[in-house]
């Protein structure tokens, strides 16, 4: 039997574990508020960019009327030869399998582009520090987000590749804050290696919050734009119902709302540059439609920022949750243990007694 | 006819305006425009500048950075990459923003890129007009 005093002493420890965890998954819940929050409002112009890209659509001549071929470079489908992904991890540890699902979806993408050259733009110290261990990096880097600035420079690219995959890009500590800045500048970036045909493909890997029990893991295209408005969506997974149980229970202890609220916004955005009148196009349609689109690319990034650091904090919440309710089920049956000791060491010491008085 | 109009000024980060005003300036690529009330529906991409708008006889300013606005009898929506008014503008990194914009310009060096160095020299420009007009 173990000594009663080491018990003791183990579930004071576990106590303590047990108060940081419940902290952590409080700070976990407000954040995750808060980043909710945050993707909630960056849709209403999503949405309202999508309209009117759509509308017009219609209105400009995309496709060339006699080979059926889209005329804006963004749109057009090439063989797939080089292939750059954006992965999009967290930055901090302690949330359950969140960077490892990620990475492992990535892993598993990149396999099955195997044979082709792939650039990774690593955006996450969690997912930075495993490809960085994997892949060599390139000899130019795109310059990281976090020192973004007002950069004026263009940017040099390397001719020779340090492997056939290799990280271009590492992008660690700006989603504490994600700002449209950032998402704009990677989309620039991604759009002008585009332009000159150094990708032919364009793949983010990240995690899609709706809500706290609305998520998956999904890579998406998001160049060339194959339609827009619709997600182009690779590889998919879903939360299990095991996930989706204790994320619920988390979300529930934690007092976060389980669906996600509707923006107040996004009705009315639904109806932007939809109306039914000839407006008048200040500039020629087509025009217009080329300066949206790289913008639309730089909204779905932004987006998918946004959203992985939801789910970042959903996932840290869930994980604090179960760690919260393990510490407390150690210490019910540490004290279980405790309290046979204690009774066998007073039985001990009766019989003792008893049987020193029976001897006399 | 009312003699105001909704206008909602967006942004990826947030809803920066939604109010009934009498009249708004829009930084058109082509232009400035004025927008009065019953206006024939329009769309219009932005310039780097910025958008005044009257509301309730007081006058309000924005420094906006690209974007685009759709114009309706009743409505103007403006989707503005940055929207800001003028006490959240940092003064300070517009000009040295600037500075630097004008000092890449100068420089000769060919490898700067001309044209996204005077994108951000109108930026900063347009920034600070916005925040000394307001002082």
């Amino acid at each position: 039997m173990a000594n009663i005093l080491d018990i003791r002493r183990r579930i004071r420890s576990v106590i303590n574990t047990r108060q940081i965890t419940k902290a952590m998954k409080m700070v976990s819940a407000a954040k995750l508020r808060r980043a909710q929050e945050r993707a909630l409002a960056a849709r209403p112009y999503a949405q309202m960019l999508t309209n009117v890209l759509k509308s017009l659509v219609s209105r400009a001549e995309i496709y060339d009327p006699e080979t059926g071929q889209p005329k804006h470079p963004l749109l057009a489908q090439r063989d797939e030869k080089n292939i750059l992904l954006i992965v999009v991890t967290g930055d901090k540890g302690l949330a359950g399998a969140f960077n490892a699902n990620i990475i492992k979806a990535a892993t598993r993408f990149l396999e099955s582009k195997a044979g082709r050259s792939i650039d990774i733009e690593a955006v996450g110290r969690k997912g930075r520090d495993f490809l960085r261990r994997r892949y060599p990096a390139a000899a130019v880097q795109t310059r990281s987000l976090a020192e973004l600035a007002e950069s004026i420079e263009a940017e040099a690219r390397a001719v020779e590749r340090a492997g056939m995959t290799q990280i271009t890009g590492e992008h660690v500590g700006i989603l504490g804050k994600v700002e449209f800045a950032q998402a704009s500048a990677l989309a620039e970036s991604v759009i002008e290696r585009y332009r000159r045909e150094e990708i032919d493909a364009v793949y983010v890997v990240f995690n899609e919050f709706k809500s706290v029990i609305a998520q998956r893991l999904i890579v998406e295209q998001i160049l060339p734009i194959e339609q827009i408005g619709e997600q182009a969506v690779r590889l998919a997974e879903e939360m299990t119902e095991e996930e989706k149980k204790r994320a619920k229970e988390a979300a529930i202890s934690a007092g976060v709302g389980m669906r996600a609220p509707e923006h107040p916004g996004e009705a009315a955005a639904a109806q932007f540059g939809t109306a039914q009148v000839d407006y008048i196009y200040e500039q020629a349609p087509e025009e217009l439609f080329r300066s949206l689109l790289p913008k639309y690319v730089a909204i779905q990034i932004f987006r998918s920022l946004l959203e992985s650091v939801a789910a970042e904090h959903a996932a840290r919440m869930t994980a604090m949750d179960s760690a919260t309710s393990n510490a407390t089920d150690m210490i019910d049956s540490l004290t279980l243990v405790m309290n046979r000791a204690r009774q066998a060491k007073i039985t001990k010491e009766i019989i003792e007694i008893v049987s020193g008085a029976a001897a006399m | 006819m009312a003699d105001t109009f909704q206008l909602e000024i967006v942004t990826p980060e947030k809803k920066v305006v939604n109010v009934p005003v009498e009249e708004v300036q829009i930084p058109g690529r082509n232009g400035y425009l004025g927008v009065l009330p019953g206006h024939a529906p329009l769309i219009t991409e932005l310039a780097v500048g910025e958008i005044t708008y009257r509301e309730n006889t007081t006058e309000q300013r924005l420094a906006v950075a690209w974007g685009f606005a759709e114009v309706l009898p009743d409505k103007v929506t403006i989707l503005a990459e940055t929207a800001e008014r003028p006490y959240e503008i940092d003064v300070e990194r517009a000009r040295k923003a600037k500075v630097r914009a004008e000092q890449r310009l100068s420089s000769g060096d060919t490898n700067v890129d001309v044209e996204r160095a005077l994108n951000a020299l109108h930026r900063a420009e347009a920034r600070l007009d916005v925040a000394q007009k307001n002082q």
